[in-house]
């Protein structure tokens, strides 16, 4: 039974085997807290790293071992999860994060059009983070907007109606 | 007297500025009281402003920020004239002519305020399933007629009663608010709207089935759907309702949010399940079912938001209240969705039995764009493309599935006549590529296939060939996929290439049938 497979996350934090971690001591210290906040809840692997990426970003992959000995899992079960899902990223995102909808309801009023123009403002690929670290832009399939679309979040605001004129004042922040 | 002014906190409102209203109406009118309000599904209207008068709530809208000062100066806390007053909220047509059960209370009342939940029929349901045994309870919801909401509609009652009749140390009720389908949004406006609603359902259906925790799987997407829900289930512990011992009864039940992490997949209950787990969401094989061996092999309850919702006032008014709304197998009512090109964009609860001309034209006005709505899909990136001369086919589940097509979750993107309809069928498989668990190859490879083959049908490369194979392809997607994700993507494709055959390239012709889609 899958169940069965559900393991015990190891009783002691600071297990004498507990891998070390080559990251900046204020990150080690995120992660760890992540760690501890939630590592005794069940199914506790998606709340650590929606924890560790609110709380620095991104799951830096040094921190997979960690993670993998806390809860008593495999590295590769851990990194597994850490790729299957498009919240969780494994580098840094930039300092401004768009997101354009490209679902079928924003499709139908022009999400198309306004992802070129995303693209062309702000000189960065989609699902790439700029050169200078400035954007990162990325497509997200359904924010729940449809009826007042194209829909986009800038930083994790909602925005609906988005014209390109709306869209270049929403995203003033970046330098083109 | 203190004026009362209602400005929406729902995600759809504030994604127009409405917290920039509520902020510019608190400066403008600092002796009135601002509540927080779900939106009233009249989202072309966003930000909706009501005021409460001697004649009823007065809407103004859609308002902006900078037009908030003139609207005060104009008398607008009396009710006064002015170019968006709209009158009184409840006559707006639009409004007036819905059969509102599920989402009586969104709009209406301070989602976030128990008192206010339960002036307004709140924990009704729930104080009469605490005087009901379990099988009392199981066959009230049978007796409704309820299906689930979230798109499969099989019979809520059935589902409970085996979670209900199988032995185990430990049950759960699971809540999937894991809304991805492009075009709906009423789980979304339900959770922010009236939160207590879905709460009271979980733990009634925690009564029913025997269960005493109960997860929501919410989508990350909905950050404020979250917000609502935390500060809900704070107010539900404090207020007795959850815990230990519900209202008093002895009997326990508690309750707690997880995120998901951008999976469309995940909606699928036994990937939800893998997810809820904290694995990849990879669909698993059934049976079991959930109501089986569900999250960590025990039985489950897993219903939508919707679903969840309706179970209240079921319980409070009787399964046959509900029942008498609807037709045939379809009974009570459904949360219809409006999104896409449409001029009056929101959501329209009414019985089954609807027609699409009914919504997309009496109740929306037709497209945004004012040209012919040439196209919608119903229900979500699964569904099928349904051309305008079957916009009078009743809403309603068995007459969809004769179709080839399905309701769903209720939601309705309309597409005007400048849609290419060979695109969006491309896109299916894309979507399909990208979200698909990879569990199972038709699904997994079937999608990215089927993108090539549509890539080199519609670039003309022996149209024929091609054809042949994506009927073969969609065939081997429909009967040999494991979830609906593989099973269904070929409904839009077949449904895309029957009635638009010309977008493909190909000419109108019985031949041009991608398979033998039922219409």
């Amino acid at each position: 039974m899958a169940s069965m497979r559900e393991r015990a996350p190891r009783a002691d934090a600071a297990d004498a085997a507990a891998p070390a971690l080559d990251l900046p001591p204020e990150i080690v210290a995120a992660i760890d807290a992540a760690i501890s906040a939630h590592r005794t809840r069940p199914g506790a692997l998606l709340p650590i790293l929606h924890d560790v990426t609110a709380r620095i970003g991104y799951v830096p992959p040094a921190a997979i071992a960690s993670i993998a000995h806390a809860l008593n899992l495999s590295r590769a079960e851990v990194a597994g999860v850490v790729s299957y899902y498009h919240d969780f990223r494994d580098a840094p995102p930039g300092r401004c994060i768009v997101k354009v909808c490209r679902a079928e309801a924003c499709q139908a009023v022009g999400a198309d059009a306004l992802v070129e123009h995303a693209c062309t403002r702000l000189r960065v690929a989609m699902h790439a983070t700029r050169d200078d670290g400035a954007v990162s832009l990325e497509p997200v399939y359904c924010l729940g907007n449809c009826a007042l679309g194209p829909s986009i979040t800038v930083d994790g605001k909602l925005y609906g109606r988005v014209t390109p004129e709306r869209f270049d004042r929403l995203v003033a922040q970046v330098k083109p | 007297m203190t004026t009362t002014v209602y400005v929406p906190r729902d995600a759809a409102a504030r994604s127009m500025g409405a917290d920039q209203v509520a902020a510019a109406m608190a400066a403008a009118a600092p002796e009135a009281r601002i509540v927080r309000n779900g939106s009233r599904g009249m989202l072309w209207l966003e930000p909706l402003v009501e005021v409460v008068t001697g004649s009823g709530r007065i809407a103004y809208g859609p308002v902006t920020p900078e037009q908030v000062p003139g609207l005060v100066a104009a008398g607008m806390l009396h009710g006064a004239d002015h170019p968006l007053r709209h009158g009184p909220v409840d006559s707006i047509p639009y409004f007036a002519k819905q059969e509102r059960l599920t989402f009586g209370r969104v709009g209406l009342i301070d989602p976030l305020n128990t008192d206010d939940y339960a002036a307004h029929g709140g924990w009704a349901g729930l104080r009469a399933a605490l005087e009901l045994a379990p099988e009392q309870i199981v066959a009230t919801v049978l007796d409704s007629g309820l299906r689930g909401r979230g798109g499969a509609a099989f019979p809520t009652g059935i589902k409970w009663k085996t979670v209900l009749e199988t032995e185990a140390s430990q049950k759960y009720v699971v809540c999937n608010a894991d809304e991805g389908d492009s075009g709906t949004f009423s789980d979304r406006m339900l959770l922010e709207g009236d939160p207590f609603a879905v709460i009271e359902g979980m733990i009634i259906a925690g009564l029913a089935t025997g269960a005493t925790a109960g997860f929501i799987y919410l989508r990350s997407e909905y950050p404020d759907a979250a917000d609502a829900l935390h500060t809900a289930l704070a107010s539900a512990r404090a207020g007795g309702y959850l815990g230990p011992s519900i209202l008093g009864s002895g009997k326990a039940f508690e309750l707690e949010v997880r995120m998901g992490a951008g999976s469309y997949v995940c909606g699928e209950e036994t990937a939800l399940l893998e997810s809820l787990e904290g694995k990849r969401g990879i669909v698993r094989y059934r049976p079991p079912m959930p109501a089986v061996q569900g999250l960590w092999g025990k039985p489950t309850a897993l219903n939508n938001v919707v679903t969840l919702a309706s179970v209240p006032i079921i319980l409070a008014r009787g399964g046959a209240y509900y029942r008498e709304f609807g037709l045939g197998r379809s009974r009570g009512t459904l949360a219809f969705q409006l999104a896409g090109n449409i001029a009056r964009g929101g959501l329209v609860e009414r019985a089954f039995g609807v027609t699409l001309r009914e919504l997309l034209y009496d109740y929306c006005g037709g497209s945004a764009s004012g040209r012919p709505i040439r196209a919608v899909q119903v229900g979500g990136p699964l569904g099928a493309y349904i051309p305008a001369a079957d916009f009078d086919l009743p809403l309603d589940y068995e007459a969809f599935a004769a179709k080839g097509a399905i309701v769903g979750h209720g939601g309705i993107v309309a597409f005007d006549d400048t849609a290419d309809m060979a695109k969006l069928a491309r896109y299916a498989f894309e979507f399909c590529a990208i979200e698909s668990c990879g569990k199972c190859t038709p699904c997994r490879i079937g999608a990215v296939r089927g993108k090539e083959t549509l890539d080199r049908l519609r670039a003309g490369d022996r149209p024929r060939h091609q054809l042949a194979l994506l009927r073969d392809l969609c065939d081997t997607m429909e009967k040999g996929s494991l979830c609906a994700m593989g099973g269904m993507t070929p409904y839009p494709v077949k449904s895309a290439l029957e009635h638009f055959p010309e977008d493909f390239g190909i000419e109108r012709t019985p031949a041009a049938n991608a398979s033998g889609t039922r219409a």
